[in-house]
């Protein structure tokens, strides 16, 4: 698919998907993630946690047993595991597609990891100025995400196939791999999920109601607000700073 | 048997002498031997396996062999595999040897198993599959290092020989044991079936001009409950793919009991990581911030 016509399409389904639901925007808010967005988002993480909590009873049941009667026993389990991964891999497609643009990887990214310590501690308050959309800390789980996806689908169709199909060996070897892909995912899940709520305040509504304080913008998003408004994100914050002084004082 | 044995009388009321079979030692581990040069292909075990184990009728293959069907199936635990072996003289030898689990010692098939009891080794060497716990998730296949497990699509579930435990728990022989007109099949004690084989493999040595016989009974899986005696051993291949050096991959032990519980725990300590920075370092929140007081007054202890 060339990119014009990726283009086309994620511009056709967000149209399409705005008529199915609403984003309020109030003053002082920028709409982060339109209603599509958000869909595919929580699309995925459905499946994501289906196979993630079907998968444990396969992968340790010695610790993790108790995780199978939700899914009606280690039978289904196994039966429903792969029908949940298909799916996860299936949105997470479209949502690749969707945000394939803003994900690309840009010069200040480098930078930004080599940075990471000094974000990470809240040395640094704001992000560095040319962090756009996505900082590059969600670039590198979202390609981690794309290419376990690739690993996933191949090695998961050899292991429902089964050794019948493709030999022993190469489900021997998939056993392992299907493993890593999913302990780095399990681990990176932690991360995303303690980043988007208490983490980093404010980030959470943007993807249950599509929008984000300018202050959030500006604070960890710099470069992409300076985009969407026009105006520099450190005059914008020392002006809220002001005001906020002065109002209490008064 | 175990059962037997705590059952076994070592005091009798009103009785002088020793009980009987007091301090008798039996060994626990059974083994079944195949001989293969007396193997004449009848099928009779297949056919006593069937039965004992009321298994439904499987449609047989015939290409050209005496050979019943291609490989065995969740229908059919036990076939006779059809060979024919051209010599370095260009004699032909027919080779038959018997295909069913080998009942490792050291068991592929449980070591893949990923659900709780599904498949167990029993204190006499028996690896049996219980089929109520089975998951169908089919890694044993993968994990069998001589082709053996069998899922069936119907069920759900994997099956192979049982070396007919029920028969075995009650003191008898498997079926196809007691079905064997040659006397090819022999079962008993590892240690006798051992001793059996090894002057069988001696006898074809120094009479029969056999200079490789010997007995199959692969070390690289501790050992099996089933062993052969083989016109050469040197090359067990020849006879419909028995493995030289059986190997149960990597990915089932050491991955499997090491680095899946310690990588997940580590995965897990993601968890505690980042909850640890939330209570060190505490959010980053947006910018500006309400003005910080220079000494944090409350909060002394």
């Amino acid at each position: 698919m060339s990119s014009r016509a990726i283009e086309h399409f994620d511009d056709k389904a967000r149209e399409t998907f705005e008529h199915a639901g609403r984003t309020t925007v109030y003053g002082g808010e920028l709409l982060r993630h339109p209603v599509y967005t958000r869909i595919l988002h929580w699309t995925v993480a459905l499946f994501f946690f289906l196979a993630l909590f079907s998968g444990f009873g396969i992968y340790l049941p010695w610790l993790f047993r108790w995780f199978t009667p939700i899914f009606g026993g280690g039978q289904l389990s196994r039966i429903m595991h792969p029908y949940f991964g298909v799916a996860f891999v299936f949105f997470f497609a479209l949502q690749a597609l969707n945000w394939i643009q803003p994900m690309l990887w840009a010069p200040g990214d480098t930078r930004w990891l080599r940075n990471i310590k000094t974000i990470a501690s809240g040395e640094e308050k704001m992000d560095p100025p040319d962090t756009g959309f996505f900082n590059a800390g969600q670039k590198a789980m979202f390609w981690e995400i794309v290419a376990g996806c690739i690993v996933y689908l191949i090695t998961g169709i050899i292991l429902w196939a089964g050794a019948k199909t493709f030999g022993r060996i190469s489900v021997a070897i998939s056993y392992v791999l299907h493993d890593i892909s999913a302990l780095i995912m399990l681990g990176g899940i932690f991360i995303h999920i303690y980043l988007s709520t208490i983490g980093e305040p404010g980030t959470f509504h943007s993807m249950i109601r599509g929008a984000v304080s300018e202050a959030w913008a500006w604070t960890f998003h710099p470069a992409w607000y300076k985009q969407v408004t026009g105006r520099d994100p450190v005059q914008a914050c020392e002006e809220a700073r002001r005001q906020m002084n002065a109002g209490s004082k008064s | 048997m175990a059962d037997r044995k705590t059952l076994q009388a070592v005091m009798i009321s009103g009785h002088t002498n020793p009980s009987p079979g007091f301090a008798m030692q039996r060994d626990l581990e059974v083994c079944k031997l195949v001989d293969t040069t007396t193997c004449i292909g009848c099928k009779a075990c297949e056919v006593a396996c069937v039965e004992w184990n009321d298994l439904p009728f499987t449609p047989t293959t015939f290409d050209n062999t005496y050979q019943t069907m291609p490989e065995t199936g969740y229908h059919f635990w036990n076939l006779i595999k059809f060979n024919e072996h051209q010599n370095p003289d260009g004699t032909i030898q027919w080779l038959m040897r018997k295909d069913q689990c080998m009942h490792c010692a050291d068991p592929g098939c449980l070591h893949a198993c990923p659900a709780d009891g599904a498949i167990v080794k029993y204190a006499n060497g028996i690896v049996d599959f219980n089929q109520e716990n089975c998951i169908g998730c089919g890694f044993c296949v993968s994990g069998c290092p001589f082709n053996i497990p069998r899922f069936n699509p119907s069920t759900k579930r994997v099956y192979k020989c049982t070396l007919c435990s029920d028969r075995v728990g009650e003191g008898l022989e498997p079926a196809c044991i007691k079905a064997c007109p040659t006397g090819c099949l022999k079962f008993g004690t590892k240690d006798d079936m051992k001793f059996i084989a090894e002057e069988r493999a001696k006898q074809l040595r120094d009479n029969f001009g056999w200079q490789n016989a010997g007995v199959y009974d692969p070390q690289s899986v501790g050992g099996t409950h089933v062993i052969y005696v083989l016109h050469d051993a040197t090359d067990p291949e020849r006879y419909g793919n028995l493995p030289k050096d059986p190997q149960i991959p990597w990915s089932y032990t050491w991955w499997k009991w090491l680095f899946k519980p310690v990588l997940g725990t580590f995965a897990l300590f993601g968890l505690l990581g980042v909850l640890a920075h939330h209570v060190t370092h505490g959010p980053r929140v947006p910018q500006p911030e309400p003005p910080k007081k220079d000494d944090n007054i409350g909060g002394a202890y």
